[in-house]
């Protein structure tokens, strides 16, 4: 059995898949459900300071898309942070941790942008055994309009700050949880390491409107007729997510820094490629308020099961092994050439390919041959984009086939480089041209 | 309480076991259902589905629509091609048309529901009286339609959607032909061809007289005189014989009238049904009829075909409905004579044994007996020929051309009643509104006759 154990800036959990902050790690009675569930470690739902608690809109806070039979494909939300009092979120905290010594238990933190805020709710975080401090820079609705969440997480030289204050005043391992609503997310994630951060987290929620109800003309979730954007989560923002994990684990700034990915985490598979594009752990949230605590199951018998298939045996085995695999786009081998071929015997027939490749691609694949219903790859036209793989119905029907170096490629008439050469070296590209004598 | 009793009988059941069993066979998908069965739908391109319906209705369309959230526009695309899109949806043998030709049956043997989703769009529109044609301006040109069935009502309403003035005349006191009378009661429940018809109608510009038979009220040299052109719908009205002893035997009747008579019928419970019950035929004409029969409280109904299993008209989804309704398929088996007992009530059949010599059917010299108190024949219709005079004919049925032209100038037939029709509603349809355009084409003719430029 592949050993899933964790350790993620120092913070041991028995797997490495942790409840994100959020609703599921909103009190007690949710977390001890989904200790008892299996899941490794929560991050719990964001703290604010202390005072008057936190008030939320009294109608819908969620707004959903849906793909075939109503399956939930993306959900935004406009809830704030937890609505409840601190010492009571502070108490049950140090409860629960006292019954779960070994899972990881994270404290969200989200305090106006100063110092002696930073500095008053640090010690009483600490206080109750908690693993470590998360900030929360990330929330994009609400807390944002008054100063704090994504309104820090979308200036670095603030994110630096913060992070810095709380390296001073606390003992506990901090992980920074980024905003995606920035244009390149390598910068805040460089600012939270230049202010010393453990890690960093991400991503948040994405600002979205789900949908608008065309009887009311009004965005949905819908509060007494108005909307406001909400933070957009779940499988939908998975591949969102995977690019701005990598980035930062490939980034030369901030390669090395321990990162925790979020982003649509719904099955083994997509926690283990957030393992491989260089993430330490694993945050879920959607995925949980979709079907329960009892996904975490499926979570560690399939990660473990591929990795005991590949022999894996450790989670460092497969932690970011994809990383160097992840390329600017003018280092790909543009001597690479592969056709799409069509297994005949699985085609169903549906034409979709034909349509696809016909009216907005290249015009590659046949409709009727001999006058018989029949798809088939010209590969003299087809340019090996991929369309026709992603649009058949039928998995493993079409597929992408390498040429082998020396073949020719009936497109473009030359015969297929074994050499490597991208696009720095390519001869369209002024820049790479010879410098004129 | 209900009996078993020998003879021809109503009333076997009690009144709840009727409704129950002579429910909506397939009851309108609700709207998740529908949803869920729109969602498998591939929107194949240049779709197999589409090819293979008689009315080319745009499926992938429909379904898309369906699944969209937009059943009116469903229903419209449906009603463009197939204004009977209706009871096309509750008759059709999808299984061997659009759903046998989708995609998913080779991908996983298991169709796209296209039948229930094309019910489940019509019903919505027809519930909500939603109507997509108006007539054009008229052409002051009035076409007589003959039968009141499939083929003369798709004739009559695209040539009413020409802006033409269409007389339907039809022998039967309702319009509908074998809609209305034809049809096993499960699958057209709630008055639904009437309801059709008044949809149908509802375009304007159409008149319908009932009680006019060709050749008894009304005659094709009328019908020329009176108007600019006549399709004839007038499917076929004659019965096959058995031409065996005792044919006319108590108790020994047409599936088809029992079939008519069950439709016409309230409450069902005043249609006579034998305890042993024989059907002779192999088409779908003997399946509703000994699936009815078994509903009404037969105790053993029997189908008798002569030929093979692979020879048999029915769908093997029909036959398969029969079956698990308690119906036994007996193939094989030509009757030899009706028994009858000194009451000149029917008593059994004597039946022989076939088999097949090089295509050819001959009786092996074995016979057998099946004891019936009710016999039923479904061995096919002919066409009632007389009136039409010299309308070519071929086979017993009118040859058209490819536009439903007949030899007879002015006069396209359509339906069961023309040579390669298919014993099919949808086919009907096809051909009712094809003849249409071609009618309305030449009264157009008409109006433009072609002027030779020097």
């Amino acid at each position: 059995m592949a050993d899933l154990r964790n350790t993620f800036v120092g913070i041991k959990s028995p797997n490495p898949f942790w409840l994100a902050s959020a609703p599921p790690t909103d009190k007690a009675y949710n977390v001890e459900r989904a200790f008892k569930a299996g899941w490794g470690g929560v991050v719990w739902k964001t703290l604010g300071e202390d005072g008057p608690p936190v008030v939320n809109v009294n109608g819908p806070r969620y707004g959903a898309i849906w793909g075939a039979d109503r399956r939930l494909l993306g959900l935004n939300n406009i809830e704030l942070i937890t609505d409840r009092d601190l010492y009571t979120n502070l108490r049950e905290m140090k409860q629960v941790k006292m019954n779960w010594p070994d899972r990881a238990l994270i404290a969200s933190i989200m305090v106006p942008c100063e110092e002696e805020s930073w500095k008053a709710i640090l010690p009483l975080v600490e206080e109750t055994g908690a693993d470590g401090i998360e900030l929360n820079f990330g929330c994009p609705h609400g807390m944002s309009e008054r100063g704090m969440g994504a309104a820090v997480g979308q200036v670095p030289a603030y994110i630096e700050m913060v992070v810095r204050w709380c390296k001073q005043y606390t003992r506990m391992p901090v992980i920074t949880k980024l905003t995606p609503n920035i244009t390149d997310i390598r910068h805040p994630a460089r600012a939270a390491k230049a202010g010393g951060t453990d890690a960093v987290s991400l991503i948040n929620t994405i600002n979205s409107i789900t949908s608008v109800n065309l009887d009311t003309f009004a965005p949905e979730p819908s509060i007494d007729g108005k909307g406001s954007h909400g933070g957009y989560c779940g499988p939908a923002v998975k591949p969102i997510a995977l690019n701005m994990v990598a980035e930062i684990a490939r980034d030369p700034e901030t390669h090395g820094l321990p990162i925790s990915g979020i982003g649509g985490i719904t099955t083994w598979r997509d926690a283990a490629e957030f393992l491989v594009l260089g993430a330490g752990n694993v945050q879920v949230c959607t995925a949980a308020m979709t079907y329960g605590f009892k996904i975490v199951q499926e979570m560690i018998t399939g990660l473990s099961t591929w990795m005991d298939a590949k022999g894996h045996r450790t989670l460092d085995d497969i932690t970011g092994r994809a990383i160097p695999n992840v390329s600017d786009w003018q280092y790909l081998n543009l001597n690479y050439v592969a056709k799409a071929r069509i297994d005949q015997d699985a085609c169903i027939k549906c034409g979709r390919c034909h349509i696809a490749c016909e009216d907005t691609s290249h015009q590659a694949i046949t409709q009727y041959v001999d006058g018989i219903r029949h798809f088939e790859v010209m590969e003299d036209e087809c340019v090996g984009c991929n369309l026709c793989v992603n649009v058949c119905p039928v998995q493993d029907c079409i597929t992408m086939v390498a040429l082998p170096p020396g073949t020719l490629d009936e497109r473009t008439g030359k015969v297929v480089d074994p050499a490597y050469a991208n696009w720095t070296t390519h001869p369209n590209n002024p820049m790479s041209r010879p410098a004129a004598e | 309480m209900g009996t078993t009793d020998s003879g021809m009988i109503g009333g076997r059941l009690t009144p709840g076991q009727y409704e129950v069993n002579f429910a909506d066979l397939h009851p309108r998908l609700d709207e998740h259902e529908a949803l869920v069965a729109s969602d498998r739908c591939y929107f194949c391109y240049d779709a197999p589905c589409m090819t293979a319906c008689p009315t080319s209705i745009d499926i992938p369309l429909f379904i898309r629509q369906i699944a969209t959230g937009n059943p009116i526009g469903s229903a419209k695309t449906i009603f463009d091609q197939n204004i009977l899109g209706g009871m096309c949806a509750r008759v059709c043998p999808t299984e061997t048309l659009c759903e046998e030709a989708c995609v998913r049956m080779e991908a996983e043997g298991r169709p796209v529901a296209i039948g229930r989703l094309q019910r489940f769009a019509t019903d919505i529109a027809m519930a909500e009286g939603r109507q997509f044609y108006e007539r054009a301006p008229s052409t002051g040109k009035t076409v007589a339609v003959v039968g009141a069935g499939p083929a003369g009502l798709a004739c009559a309403h695209r040539l009413a959607v020409n802006g033409h003035d269409v007389v339907v005349y039809d022998a039967r006191e309702k319009a509908g032909g074998l809609n209305e009378y034809g049809i096993a009661t499960y699958k057209a429940t709630d008055d639904f061809a009437q309801k059709e018809v008044d949809y149908v109608l509802a375009i304007g510009g159409i008149e319908i007289r009932n009680r006019q038979m060709l050749g008894r009220d009304i005659t094709l040299a009328d019908l020329l005189a009176r108007h600019d052109a006549v399709f004839l719908g007038i499917g076929l009205t004659g019965v096959n014989a058995l031409r065996t002893e005792g044919e006319a035997a108590e108790g020994v009747g047409d599936a088809i009238d029992f079939i008519a008579a069950l439709r016409q019928s309230q409450g069902k419970t005043d249609i006579p049904v034998g305890r042993r019950v024989v059907v002779i035929g192999g088409g779908m004409t003997a399946i509703d009829a000994a699936v009815q029969a078994k509903l009404l409280g037969a105790e053993e109904v029997t189908i008798c075909y002569r030929r093979g299993r692979e020879h048999m008209n029915a769908s093997p989804y029909e036959q398969d409905l029969a079956t698990s309704r308690g119906v036994t398929i007996r193939h094989g088996l030509q009757p030899r004579r009706i028994l009858v007992r000194e009451d000149g009530k029917v008593a059994g059949i004597e039946l022989d044994y076939t088999t097949d010599v090089d295509g050819r059917l001959v009786a092996t010299g074995e016979t057998g007996m099946l004891a019936a108190d009710h016999i039923l024949k479904a061995i096919g219709q002919t066409l009632e020929a007389d009136p039409l005079g010299i309308v070519a004919l071929q086979s017993g049925r009118i040859v058209v051309d490819t536009e439903g032209r007949t030899s007879l100038d002015r006069v396209w037939a359509g339906g069961d009643c023309r040579l390669g029709g298919e014993d099919l509603t949808v086919s009907a349809v096809a051909q009712g509104r094809d003849a249409a355009e071609s009618i309305h084409r030449t009264l157009m003719a008409e109006n433009h006759p072609a002027v030779a430029v020097a």
